[in-house]
């Protein structure tokens, strides 16, 4: 146990804050901002405190409620801190960008804040208690978030995503509490070494007959709801596009790795196994969240909704990742393309959360500047009266497509480069999402920034200092990850080895 | 038997006779100028102090009470269950006396002071007979004194009817009971108690079984009525509405304690027949240590007629005490049901003095939280002219002591704990079910109780109409201090014997020698 | 020290039913300094009980009627500690939440004390006969309390919940009466009684007559129908109390009394019908019936109030279920769910009844509706959230542990208990989201008084505050750490199924 209980200071300092913010009123954004950017100092201390061999480090233990299996019990590796510095940097941008929340700004910023302690205290759980309670956590700020600040129809976008969750949550719990009768425990780790002998299945069977598939489809779909896995995907574009631009920052920068985070922390390890039985119909379902996430974000006029679908695409290629990567591994190749597509998702994840949340982040600029206009034939030439705010959001455009040298590219080629050898398949059919995709994203950049100006956007005003100020950094990280992918890399691929060592397929 | 005997077994009841007179010649002679309070308080205090007197003297009654001559065989019994009766009945004569303070309804105080006296001498003969004449005399004194009590508010024509209907139907019932008595001594040829129940144990009286139920029944009947069992009930609910209030408070309640007093003893007669027969030892023995009751000759028939009319009191009683809107009517069928409840104790007669004891508790209690209900009704009705359920309304605002009062008397009359109607209750059906622990008395107890469930809708009716509904006329209604004072210690009494329950319970064990 | 629970509350209520009229406030400040020392004594006769690991502890024990062996026996284990200290939470709470009685305050006053002061006493009781005496003595201040400062159909509630209530204590002093005479062992002490050795044949009725007769307090299908039109008519004091607490005496008995002196009674009959073999199983399937007929029921409900009381009737279906479970991980959880609802029913409750129908003058949900009561009482509706997110069972609050413990229990009972159960979980979130959203976050068009000038809703006032942060905090911290309860719990869990049950 470190002496210090950093993890824990980290999840309770957004909660301190949040109690702060919910009181200070106008000066609710500043302390927001304080705290996030403390958040963040905290998730990169983390971050560097890793141990070197990609286990789990910073453990915090504590007995909770032993009748129940519940042990306070929090700790990181390489995948549990980045997804760390990720929800900082994420919640940091959507706070950022939130500079427009007139109406009960106290309140907004204090359910902001809820939402990342959640975050953090799921990315820091190794209970199932505790992780289910932070996941949870998060679940009810982003509700309240959609529901009070939303667009015109908040009410059913934000009851909606409520109910997918919640539906997903109680498949998750019922799954759970199975898997605790059976065994007694609810800490991962140790279910994960019961899992990989094959003991955990032997006591499930035990007590409650063969029900291990069940119990793996339970968890899958809680997870499936949160990511999403296409046909579970349905709440997601109302829920994007009626929340205001900071809140579907955080939905889809941070909530959504929620869901990939529980697949490798929870799915994989647990139910390796049987997700390798199922490999089949679950990589046909991921390629059909690549290619119809990207060929719906085609359909949409609305730039929120073109986003909100590519984000499924974008999502997709993680999933791809994952599933791909469930398959028992028969020589060094078949491990090699393990790691590469293991380290393509934790990257992508990453990437895919910087980068759409910065997208977000453009939309509510431009909507800002247009009165709330945000579809794609809206626009048009705007790179002439608006050049510096054309050249960033092209930049993270093209992150998003995925061209080489932004950080969008090294996840996607990492996971193609794994996912091919181990299911080549898939790997051709998701490709055609690639392409739709880089379609999809030219045409905006071409619909808003090029052609003739139409009338009324002549005097369309550019970023200003402050924005461009807060997105500099944002653009950077893309551009530095982009050429420097090892700075990741180096110290996720230790976690990614000790990982892939712990699972059995 | 000489007359000195006789004298010292009788003392208190001469007691309460020469204090009858006392009150006639102060009040006639003395006091015939002065004012009515200054009457009636005199005279109601002439008759507590008789009371008191009376009190004192229950003690030096012969512990082995009054018997005849040559046989042995009791007239009047001492101790037991009559002392604890007897000084029950005197000290709810007492309390009753002292409600007539601010009475109204007749300007004779001294004539009714002195009819009450004579009745509770009455009383005082029942709860110690043991011979059937000597119980119907004892029964006509006091019922005589019951008639007149009833009609004494002359003004008042519901008064006279309440009496003419309470006359006739007590002259039936006297007849009824004297035809019994009649057939009993026809079969047995003895007026003794304990003799009779031997005879009809024996085996010259088991030719004569259907004349012995003829008999049996017509006694029920008879003293049915003075207990207001159903179906002999039809004159309560006239009586309780007609009479003036301390009148009725004093049926209600010292006639219950003696008439009650004198089933006790038919039924420790009868499950005592073989006292005193050392040959019979070990039938006696028998009976004690039998769990199960074993019928013998009167006594299972008796118990049989019991169990019916306890049953149908404890159901006749609430359900139509549910329909009243009048508070006197409804302690009218409230009565009635208790009675059931007691009948029960009755029927299930334990060889121990268990039984009786928890009847004299129940009785005695029932008879001072009655007392009390009648007193809060007189109040009320002074200032209100009604006694009708809306009568109380907002009482709570116009008398909040009153209001208390009646709260604290009305849940212990539906046998809420911690107050003494509750554990009157529990006492007793333990006691019955002491007796016997399934079947038939499992189920009339359980009947019991689900009817005590029943009453407090009735009781809250009343409470609600004092505490909850909004009230007409929010004037202050004045209570005489002494009224108050007498209620307000009632209310204390019932809810301190409540909470202490082993007070009253060890006084009357203390009469009962290896309880 | 515990004791002193029980006689501070009958002191403070005749205190105040002796107080003079029209002094309003002194009466309310009486009342809390009352139930605050309760609660007091009952936080440190919880300390108290630490050291010696909540192991049963004599309070006082003298002979009270001798001829009956009758004792007045106060005791306390795991169990009674931790409802003792509901108890405390719940009648503070009350107090403040009725800071606005201003119509005969000091009898208000007088019944809510003589109320808490007979829960304390039946919490505390380990004398079967003292115990009936205080949960009889609960009853009477009921009636009056709805009846008197009730709203909708109050007299009927009132008359309705205690006729309920005298029914089940009827059938409870039948079991009483008929065990004390089978036992024969001239004594009422429940320890006694359990190990006295009554036949199973009679077990076999009196427990199902005892169970039922506590049950119907404790709202189990399908003697529940007291207790929605009860919780809806009682003033906002009375109705937390009636969920918070006078459920738990039902439940409480259930436990105490049924389960424990009458264990035999739970034994299989010999034969099964539709799969029922035992009384375990026919109390089971009605508190599996109960849970999910209260849901759906309140998933029905057009009144905000009527919501709450339903869904108390299926939260305590958790409780009967996880007493019926018989294995320490689910009765743990049932005695558990008991504080849990006790806190969460009592915090909706002063929601609903008090800060909303207060301002608002209606419960409607339509009406509701059109209030946008989230922008006008942010404060109201962000203690419902929290309040409904606890009632939902969401993990961080004190249900979700006692709920998963019944269910965990269940399900090594007979695991179908589990998925019906489970199934009211989901419909419970179902109408808890469903009220939310009609109360407080409805979007529809605003109602026409909305544009009143002048209709300003009051401010929150301090005593809410409290009394939402008292309830709210002890949810939470119950629901954070929940060993602090667990720990009293266990032992007396495990004591109780040691000595007899089972």
């Amino acid at each position: 146990m470190n002496g210090f209980p950093l993890l824990t200071l980290l999840t309770v300092l957004p909660v301190v804050g949040a109690a702060v913010a919910l009181f200070s009123g106008k000066h609710a954004r500043g302390v927001a901002l304080t705290t996030t950017l403390a958040g963040l100092a905290l998730a990169l201390t983390v971050w560097t405190k890793l141990p070197a061999d990609g286990s789990i480090g910073l453990v915090e233990r504590a007995a909770w409620a032993p009748s129940l299996g519940i042990e306070y019990h929090l700790g990181v590796d390489g995948l549990g801190a980045l997804m760390l510095v990720l929800s900082a940097i994420v919640t940091l941008m959507s706070v950022d960008a939130a500079h427009r929340v007139h109406r009960q700004p106290g309140l907004y910023f204090a359910l902001v804040l809820l939402l990342e302690a959640g975050l953090f205290g799921s990315f820091t759980a190794l209970n199932f208690f505790h992780w289910f309670l932070f996941w949870e956590l998060s679940l009810i700020p982003a509700f309240f978030l959609i529901k009070l600040w939303g667009g015109a129809k908040r009410g059913p976008a934000a009851t909606q995503f409520f109910v997918y969750t919640m539906a997903g949550s109680v498949a998750l719990l019922l799954a759970f509490l199975a898997v605790f009768l059976s065994t007694g425990s609810m800490d991962f780790e140790r279910l994960t070494t019961m899992a990989a002998t094959g003991a955990l299945e032997q006591a499930v069977t035990a007590h409650l007959g063969p029900v291990m598939m069940w119990l793996a489809v339970g968890v899958l779909a809680g997870f499936a709801v949160k990511v999403p896995l296409m046909p579970f995907h349905t709440w997601l574009p109302a829920a994007y596009s009626e929340a205001p631009s900071p809140v579907t920052m955080l939905l889809t920068g941070a909530m959504s790795k929620m869901g990939v985070y529980g697949l490798l922390r929870i799915a994989l390890p647990l139910f390796g196994h049987q997700i390798a039985q199922i490999r089949t119909p679950l990589l046909t379902l991921a390629v059909l969240t690549v290619v119809m996430g990207a060929w719906a974000a085609a359909a949409q006029k609305d730039l929120k909704r073109v986003f909100a679908y590519s984000s499924v695409n974008h999502l997709g290629y993680c999933l791809l990742g994952i599933f791909a990567i469930a398959v028992p591994a028969t020589g060094t190749a078949a491990q090699t393309s393990q790691a590469a597509a293991l380290n393509g998702v934790i990257l992508q994840m990453f990437n895919h959360g910087v980068t759409a949340a910065a997208l977000f982040w453009f939309v509510a600029m431009l909507q800002e500047r247009s009165g709330g206009e945000r579809g794609i034939d809206h626009f048009g030439g705007l790179r002439k009266p608006a050049p510096v705010l054309a050249g960033l959001m092209g930049i993270a455009l093209f992150s998003s497509l995925g061209l080489p040298g932004l950080n969008g590219f090294v996840g996607e080629f990492l996971i193609f480069r794994g996912v091919f050898p181990l299911t080549w398949v898939a790997a051709s059919i998701s490709i055609l999402g690639l392409l739709v995709t880089a379609a999809v994203i030219l045409t905006v950049i071409q619909k808003v920034f090029t052609g003739p100006l139409p009338e009324k956007w002549a005097n369309f005003t550019d970023m200003h200092g402050g924005e461009r100020l807060a997105m500099a950094p944002v653009i950077g990280l893309m551009l530095l990850i982009g050429l420097l992918p090892q700075l990741i890399v180096d110290s996720v691929n230790p976690t990614v080895v000790n990982l892939l060592a712990h699972w059995k397929f | 038997m000489n007359y000195l005997e006789l004298f010292r077994a009788t003392l208190p009841e001469t007691a309460l006779e020469i204090a009858a007179l006392l009150v006639l010649v102060v009040d006639l002679g003395f006091l015939r100028k002065a004012a009515l309070t200054v009457r009636a308080g005199t005279a109601a205090l002439l008759g507590v102090a008789g009371c008191a007197a009376a009190l004192w003297m229950v003690p030096m009654e012969p512990l082995g009470g009054l018997s005849y001559p040559g046989t042995g065989e009791l007239l009047l019994a001492g101790g037991c269950t009559a002392t604890a009766a007897q000084i029950g009945i005197l000290a709810l004569t007492a309390l009753t006396l002292l409600l007539l303070i601010e009475a109204e309804f007749t300007r004779h105080v001294g004539e009714y002071v002195a009819v009450v006296l004579m009745a509770a001498a009455g009383g005082l003969l029942i709860s110690a007979a043991q011979d059937l004449l000597v119980i119907f005399i004892g029964l006509e004194l006091l019922s005589l004194g019951l008639y007149i009590l009833t009609a004494f508010a002359k003004r008042s024509g519901a008064s006279a009817e309440a009496a003419m209907k309470y006359y006739l139907f007590g002259g039936m019932s006297a007849a009824f009971l004297l035809f019994g008595f009649s057939y009993l001594y026809g079969i047995t040829g003895t007026t003794s108690l304990h003799q009779i129940m031997l005879a009809l144990y024996g085996g010259n009286a088991y030719h004569a079984a259907p004349l012995m139920y003829v008999a049996l029944v017509m006694i029920a009947a008879g003293l049915g009525f003075k207990v207001a069992t159903a179906p002999f009930h039809l004159w309560v609910a006239d009586t309780y509405e007609g009479a003036p209030a301390p009148a009725a408070a004093f049926i209600a309640s010292v006639s219950k304690v003696a008439s009650f007093a004198l089933l006790i003893s038919i039924g420790t007669a009868a499950v005592h027949l073989f006292d005193g027969m050392p040959g019979k030892v070990e039938a006696v023995a028998g009976i004690h240590l039998n769990p199960q009751p074993v019928y013998l000759g009167f006594r299972n028939a008796w118990s049989e007629l019991l169990v019916v009319l306890a049953a149908v009191s404890m159901v006749v009683g609430n359900l139509a005490a549910l329909a009243q809107v009048n508070v006197r009517r409804l302690l009218a069928y409230s009565a009635v049901a208790h009675a059931g409840y007691i009948l029960l104790g009755l029927a299930f007669f334990s060889y121990s003095s268990l039984s009786a004891a928890a009847i004299l508790y129940y009785v005695l209690t029932y008879g001072l939280t009655t007392i009390g209900a009648f007193g809060v009704v007189g109040v009320v009705e002074r200032a209100t002219g009604s006694s009708r359920l809306d009568a109380f309304l907002g009482l709570h605002k116009r008398s909040p002591l009153l209001a208390a009062v009646l709260l604290v008397l009305f849940l212990s009359l539906a046998g809420i704990p911690p107050l003494v109607g509750f554990w009157a209750k529990f006492n007793l059906f333990a006691a019955v079910l002491s007796v016997q622990h399934s079947g038939v008395a499992l189920v009339l107890v359980a009947l019991a109780v689900a009817m005590s469930a029943v009453s407090l809708y009735y009781y809250l009716q009343v409470l609600k109409r004092a505490y909850v509904l909004p009230a007409v006329d929010e004037t202050a209604i004045p209570v005489h201090p002494t009224t108050l004072a007498v209620l307000l210690l009632i209310a204390v009494a019932v809810v301190l014997l409540g909470c202490f329950p082993a007070l009253l319970q060890g006084w009357i064990a203390g009469f009962y020698p290896g309880m | 020290m515990l004791a002193w629970t029980i006689y501070l509350s009958f002191a403070g209520a005749l205190l105040q039913a002796l107080l003079p009229k029209g002094r309003p406030a002194l009466s309310r400040w009486l009342a809390l300094a009352v139930a605050l020392s309760g609660l007091a004594l009952a936080v440190l006769g919880f300390a108290a009980g630490m050291p010696d690991h909540f192991a049963r502890f004599t309070i006082v024990d003298a002979p009270w009627v001798p001829s009956m062996g009758i004792h007045y026996l106060l005791a306390a284990d795991g169990i009674s500690l931790v409802l003792v200290l509901l108890t405390g939470l719940a009648a503070v709470a009350g107090v403040l939440f009725s800071w606005n009685i201003e119509i005969r305050t000091n009898q208000f006053f007088a019944f809510y004390l003589a109320l808490i002061g007979g829960v304390y006493g039946v919490f505390l009781s380990f004398d079967l006969f003292l115990l009936f005496v205080f949960y009889e003595i609960a009853i009477v201040p009921k009636y009056f309390l709805i009846a008197i400062w009730g709203s909708t159909r109050r007299e009927y509630g009132a008359m309705k919940l205690a006729l309920y209530s005298f029914v089940g204590s009827a059938m409870v002093l039948i079991g009483l009466l008929a065990a004390y005479a089978a036992s024969g062992s001239r004594s009422t002490g429940l320890v006694d009684l359990a190990h006295a050795g009554l036949p199973v044949s009679f077990q076999m009725w009196a427990f199902p007559l005892v169970f039922i007769g506590f049950g119907i307090l404790a709202g189990m299908w399908p003697f529940h129908t007291w207790a929605p039109t009860g919780h809806v008519a009682a003033p906002t004091a009375a109705s937390m109390l009636l969920a918070g607490v006078v459920m738990k005496l039902g439940a409480y008995g259930c436990l105490r009394v049924a389960m424990s002196v009458f264990p035999h009674g739970m034994d299989p009959w010999g034969f099964t019908l539709l799969g029922i073999g035992s009384w375990r199983d026919v109390f089971a399937l009605l508190a599996v019936i109960g849970i999910v007929y209260g849901a759906l029921v309140a998933l029905a409900q057009t009144d905000f109030k009527f919501v709450i009381g339903y869904s108390s009737v299926s939260h305590m279906g958790f409780v009967l279920l996880g007493l019926m479970t018989l294995n320490q991980i689910g009765m743990t959880g049932a005695v558990l769910q008991m504080f849990s609802h006790g806190v969460i029913a009592g915090l909706l409750f002063a929601i609903v009844g008090r800060i909303v129908y207060e301002r608002t003058h209606t419960r409607q949900l339509a009406e509701l509706e059109t209030m946008h009561l989230s922008k006008r009482l942010p404060f109201a509706a962000w203690a419902f959230v929290i309040a409904g997110m606890a009632s939902m069972g969401l993990p961080g609050f004190s249900g979700f542990v006692a709920e998963l413990q019944v269910l965990v229990g269940a399900w090594i009972a007979r695991p179908w208990w589990t998925i019906v159960a489970g199934v009211g979980i989901v419909v419970g979130v179902a109408y808890t989201w469903r009220a939310m959203q009609k109360a407080f976050f409805s979007d529809a068009p605003p109602g026409p008084h909305l544009h009143e000038p002048g209709h300003e809703l009051a401010a929150i006032t301090w005593p809410e505050m409290a009394g939402v942060a008292l309830l709210g905090a002890a949810t939470l911290a119950v629901g954070l750490y929940p060993r602090v309860l667990l720990d009293a719990i266990e032992p007396a869990v495990r004591a109780l199924l040691a000595g007899g049950l089972q």
